[in-house]
């Protein structure tokens, strides 16, 4: 004889099996979503200004790539981009903010890696910025690559980051002794190489193009060439929680994937009419696509509307404030780049 | 046997409690970190590190364990501790005095010294010896040399290094002179106690503390020369001293901010010790023909160290656990290299931090059984 609690789990399986899924019933599965919308803002995790990825102006609102992958989700869950509360964390800080719950999504041009995705209780849903360990020296050294390093050269860096251990294996590779200073803020690094203390500052190139901006003298200094390192920088969200993980997933393609079909701030909603049914997904004109994440058929198009598209967003943040005017890598597979994602479909 | 009862339940519902307590919050970190895939153990210390340190007393470089990384943090932790009590000890002790001086100027030096340096905040003082010291000292190649072989650069303070040959004959050498000396300090002692006999122990002392290590140059093939620090240029403006002794501005820096802060709170310690001697005990001794310097020295000093010992003894403590700083500018101690980098690359929170607590909580336990032996030992005996 069934009992009335079994007939109402068949009954859920049924649902499942289906196609019933609702959008309650999954912002049910997700404990984070849940508590997203209950709580009215996206938690974020951000640095502690890095230009163009994360920065706080002067009346503390934040800008910068890192910084639209979280308004996009906010865009997204909450349909308003600023209902975002920023976090910023040391490099240090980072995963554990994430971990203990403090922080639901961490933006902040963090490194995939396999120890990182697997060990620690971490997901990493994407890439936003493709990266590369680089040296910046001082012009006047007269060094013009990596092959004029010598031994006991004194390289400032950054305490919590893959950058220690890719500067251990160059060098090594390279039989080359040299003398780690290690701060735990990127500022003192700053202060402490343009004071003159280390003859390189190494860290990702796109750190180390933002940060010579802050140099009492951007001219003096000068980015070596070389790229010693892969550097996939993306958001990360907790383990566990696989609805969150796709939201936040694909706010980010849905940037990407914009850019590659033209559809931008301007002409999205226009374009809701577009012959090209790829198009007209993505901006929710045509299928489901909202439901099965848990949001409502607009999640998308609020995105675009109220973001951007990645290019916008790169543009804005990026290459505008002279950081990175060349986008290298991060240009859309199209046109040569490394952005390619999964269809929205 | 129901008064006692009614005595100890209170106390066994006390320790129920915090029991309970920390039972809970400890079931709730495990059933979180589960919920949240993170998994927990110390097997991680015996992973290679994979990072390398500026500074470490023991060899020590990427290849070696997390253990071993805990332990370079944990010994540089301990000499910037040890150097900065030293230097405030001595520090704090002149100032003090100085304090109490008749001579305005010195009296009023010291009081400014005091006042100004015990109310700023030490993570401010450090950062400024820091940057201070990196902007006015000199680079590699501009660096005037003291006495010759000593060089002042922003890269670090680079002093010629000892190189010894037997150099355990010349410790063996040093060793004998220190424990004859202390034979004939107790045989000294016996005699002027019991045949009311002198011997000048200090002669004799010093004489065997600097003939002994000096015979051993001369007979046991003891040798000693100096590796003198020489510039080399890595690139067209980039220069370096290589050889020698090198230490790094950052704990010359930490080690200034820390000295010069606690330095302070010991001065003030020192004049609370010499003004809670009671001023008939210095007159009582004047009045018996003892000279300003015996006075201070036979009859203040030793009253005066019974108070000035335990609130020193903070300040110890302070000092070591305020050394936690130093990863603001990059010296690697336990906090930068365990607690910063090893905590970042292998994720272990909890464990890391609990290890970095323990230690901290151990070094300072240690600290003050060293002094509160040392309290018992010049305490008041009553007989």
């Amino acid at each position: 004889m069934f009992k009335i609690k079994q007939i109402t789990s068949l009954l859920a399986v049924v649902a499942v099996l289906f196609g019933f899924a609702t959008e309650s019933f999954a912002a049910k599965k997700s404990k984070t979503l849940k508590n997203t919308i209950k709580q009215g803002f996206v938690k974020c995790g951000v640095s502690q200004g890095l230009p163009g990825f994360s920065n706080a102006d002067a009346s503390g609102n934040w800008t910068g790539v890192d910084v639209d992958v979280c308004r996009a989700v906010a865009a997204a869950v909450l349909g308003d981009a600023n209902k975002v509360k920023f976090t910023p964390l040391s490099a240090k800080e980072r995963f554990t903010a994430l971990t203990s719950g403090e922080i639901d999504v961490l933006s902040r041009n963090t490194t995939w890696t396999l120890s990182r995705d697997a060990d620690i209780g971490l997901t990493f849903v994407g890439v936003n910025f493709y990266d590369g360990q680089g040296f910046m020296v001082r012009k006047n050294s007269g060094m013009t690559s990596v092959n004029d390093f010598k031994d006991g050269i004194s390289a400032c860096t950054n305490i919590g980051t893959t950058t220690e251990l890719n500067m251990r294996d160059f060098f090594n590779s390279k039989g080359i002794s040299y003398e780690p200073v290690a701060f735990e803020k990127a500022d003192e690094v700053v202060a402490a190489y343009d004071a003159g203390r280390c003859d390189t500052y190494t860290t990702d190139k796109s750190g180390l193009a933002a940060q010579r901006t802050k140099m009492s003298n951007p001219d003096d200094h000068i980015v070596l060439p070389e790229t010693i390192s892969k550097e996939p920088l993306g958001p990360v969200v907790r383990q566990g929680d696989a609805v969150w993980e796709d939201i936040v997933r694909w706010s980010l393609n849905t940037m990407i994937e914009a850019e590659e079909y033209g559809i931008n701030s301007g002409n999205a909603d226009s374009l809701k009419t577009s012959d090209n049914p790829a198009v007209k997904r993505i901006v929710g004109a045509e299928g489901e696509m909202g439901a099965a994440l848990g949001l409502d058929n607009d999640w998308s198009l609020r995105i675009i509307k109220q973001v951007g598209n990645y290019g916008e967003s790169y543009k804005r943040n990026i290459a505008d404030t002279g950081i990175l005017p060349d986008r290298g890598p991060n240009e859309i597979w199209t046109n040569g780049g490394l952005l390619y994602t999964p269809p929205a479909r | 046997m129901n008064a006692k009862f009614k005595k100890i339940i209170p106390q066994l519902l006390t320790l129920a409690f915090v029991a309970l307590v920390f039972g809970f919050f400890s079931y709730n970190a495990q059933l979180n970190m589960e919920n949240r895939g993170i998994s927990f153990g110390y097997g991680f210390l015996s992973q290679e590190s994979s990072f390398d340190v500026q500074f470490s007393l023991i060899e020590y470089d990427g290849s070696h364990s997390y253990f071993r990384a805990y332990l370079v943090g944990l010994l540089n932790t301990i000499l910037v501790s040890v150097i900065g009590i030293i230097f405030a000890t001595i520090i704090g002790v002149i100032v003090g005095i100085a304090r109490l001086s008749t001579n305005l100027l010195i009296n009023r030096a010291a009081a400014y010294y005091v006042e100004f340096f015990r109310n700023i905040p030490l993570l401010l003082q450090i950062f400024f010896w820091y940057f201070a010291a990196l902007r006015a000292l000199p680079l590699p190649e501009d660096a005037e040399p003291i006495f010759g072989v000593i060089f002042l650069t922003i890269k670090g303070l680079f002093i010629p290094a000892f190189v010894w040959n037997n150099l355990d004959i010349f410790l063996y050498s040093l060793l004998a002179a220190i424990i004859a000396t202390i034979v004939i300090r107790s045989y000294s002692k016996r005699l002027r106690e019991n045949e009311g006999k002198h011997i000048p122990v200090l002669y004799i002392s010093l004489g065997l503390v600097i003939g002994l290590p000096i015979l051993s140059f001369l007979i046991g093939g003891v040798k000693l020369s100096f590796e003198i620090p020489e510039l080399v240029q890595l690139a067209k403006t980039s220069f370096r001293f290589n050889g020698g002794l090198g230490l790094p501005p950052e704990l010359i820096a930490l080690t200034l901010a820390l000295a010069l802060y606690t330095a302070t709170f010991i001065a003030e310690c020192v004049r609370a010790g010499i003004q809670g001697v009671s001023k008939g005990q210095k007159e009582a001794a004047a009045s018996i023909g003892l000279t300003p310097n015996q006075v201070l020295k036979l009859v203040i000093m030793p009253q005066a160290l019974r108070i000035i010992i335990p609130p020193t003894t903070n300040q110890y403590l302070n000092l070591t656990k305020n050394s936690s700083l130093a990863a603001a500018i990059a010296y690697p101690d336990l906090v930068l290299v365990f607690a910063g980098t090893a905590l970042m690359q292998t994720g272990r929170a909890i464990e890391i931090v609990s290890i970095t607590m323990l230690t901290y909580l151990t070094l300072s336990v240690s600290i003050s059984i060293l002094m509160n032996w040392y309290n018992k030992k010049i305490a008041i005996k009553e007989k």
